[in-house]
């Protein structure tokens, strides 16, 4: 079981530590909904140095990168990044991830750390183009600081302009005191903030840094607990849950990541030019109780007869909403927002409406 | 109550109760027993959001599930540390989940059972041999 370097931090703040995708992480600190709610409005820090960074390199990067990813790479310049997804050769998806363009010639591709593994060997075979790669997980830390205050928190630590970062942008810089952090207009509870790649070396510092810098703001260390109910409030999805080897990116909504243009020949393109042109028997929805209950992976989704017409792939108890939220694959005639359908927990058919996520109203 | 382990962190474990393996705690009172998880079973579950009890007036058998208890990441099963009929159910907890976390020992209790056997009691793990069992 690996630790990431703030391990003995997290030890200090009396996480609950679990393992994860072979890391020992911090699930929470003092309790996920405490952990939610600062995030939603204040600010939170997580360590997520268990993700994946992969540097592609080189005259022919790009070329790779276009052809494992399922958005149009030719958009981005220098400075931005993109949310992607590597689809297999039967139309699933062997991760979700984002692409930062961070310098000419130079991408960074960071990946699921439950898919580090599979991903570097999906990535190696299909480097025809001789890309220069090189896996840089063992030496990279993540830090996320999210949440309303987080611009204020970080501006205080780093010269850099943070408010002229925009959304899905990036800049590389001093960041309490250490160079070459690299500062990212991104994250994953959809209450804003940015995301820190920095040397292992540098991180426990920054992160007492943030800490301390945060104080006055109410900032909260969170754990993977309250990551998930943030990142489903705001209708995020999750490889392993809500994205699979065998679910294709055009039935889990990412046909806004599938770029059907010219130029972008990625794997298993054809396959979802079909679906598109043709539609697909089942998609990922969301929906909200309608009555007590918390819908759960792997609970059946059912309609008013009991008949089975999907499976809930996450859920939990909203904290901002205090209802069961989820979302799962269901099939066709039951999309439209307001639809009726049914959760089958224990046994009992638990009320519940079709929504369109974000399930929360986020600035 | 699966997925439990140990923790560094002194949990209370009153010396008047007793206790069964699945991390409840059982008040005998006459031939009423009172029941609702431990400090040790709140602080591994976490924030606990529903606790669903809908078997008022049922005569269950020991060992029998008689509720369910959600948290934000689990849900577990909450079992009959003795044979009886649940005479009452804790409705606070339906507004406030949350007193399980808070309370375990008071206003976190779940349900009273009239105990059919009330020899059964003897069966309960002491103070003593449940802190040995949660090390």
């Amino acid at each position: 079981m690996q630790k990431t370097v703030l391990y003995d931090i997290h030890k200090q703040l009396g996480a609950k530590i679990v393992p994860f995708a072979g890391f020992e992480m911090p699930v929470e600190y003092g309790g996920i909904n405490v952990e939610h709610m600062a995030v939603r409005e204040a600010a939170g820090i997580f360590d997520v140095s268990h993700m994946g960074e992969f540097w592609v390199k080189g005259p022919n990067a790009f070329d790779l990168i276009q052809s494992v990813t399922s958005n149009d790479l030719s958009v981005i310049p220098v400075g931005k990044a993109q949310y992607s997804c590597m689809p297999n050769d039967e139309g699933g998806i062997v991760d979700d991830l984002i692409v930062y363009h961070y310098e000419d010639e130079k991408y960074m591709l960071v990946v699921n750390a439950s898919n580090m593994d599979k991903d570097w060997n999906w990535i190696n075979a299909k480097n025809s183009f001789a890309a220069e790669l090189e896996n840089a997980s063992d030496k990279m830390s993540l830090i996320a600081v999210q949440g309303p205050k987080a611009g204020e928190i970080l501006q205080k630590l780093t010269p850099l302009d943070l408010v002229s970062i925009p959304f899905y942008a990036f800049a590389t810089g001093e960041m309490a005191g250490k160079s070459d952090v690299i500062i990212s207009n991104t994250g994953y509870t959809g209450s804003g903030g940015f995301e820190l790649y920095l040397y292992n070396e540098d991180a426990a510092d920054v992160w007492q840094a943030i800490m301390e810098a945060g104080k006055e703001y109410g900032l909260m260390p969170a754990g993977l607990g309250a990551r998930d109910t943030l990142r489903l409030e705001a209708g995020l999805a999750l490889y392993g849950n809500d994205l699979t080897d065998s679910s294709s990116p055009v039935e889990a909504n990412l046909g806004w990541i599938t770029k059907l243009v010219d130029g972008n020949d990625f794997t298993s393109r054809p396959l979802f030019e079909k679906q598109k042109a043709e539609g697909v028997d089942k998609r990922l929805k969301g929906f909200v109780l309608e009555e007590r209950g918390i819908p759960r992976k792997g609970y059946e989704i059912v309609d008013a007869d009991g008949n089975a017409i999907g499976e809930v792939t996450s859920g939990t108890m909203s904290p901002m909403l205090k209802k069961g939220i989820g979302m799962g694959y269901v099939k066709s005639g039951f999309w439209k927002t307001d639809t009726e359908v049914f959760i089958r927990i224990r046994n009992k058919d638990v009320k519940a409406k079709i929504v369109k996520p974000p399930f929360v109203k986020l600035k | 109550m699966e997925r439990i382990h140990k923790q560094q962190i002194v949990m209370n474990i009153p010396e008047n109760l007793k206790f069964t393996k699945d991390h409840e705690w059982v008040k005998i009172d006459g031939g009423v027993a009172i029941v609702g998880i431990t400090d040790f079973a709140q602080n591994e579950l976490g924030d606990i959001v529903f606790v669903e009890i809908e078997t008022e007036d049922e005569d269950l058998e020991k060992e029998e599930v008689f509720g369910t208890i959600e948290a934000v990441k689990t849900v577990s099963d909450l079992y009959m540390p003795v044979s009886g009929k649940i005479i009452e159910v804790n409705e606070e907890l339906e507004n406030e989940p949350e007193k399980v976390n808070k309370e375990p020992y008071d206003g976190g209790w779940m349900v009273k059972i009239e105990m059919a056997d009330p020899d059964q009691a003897e069966d309960l793990l002491s103070a003593a041999q449940y802190k040995e069992l949660i090390g």
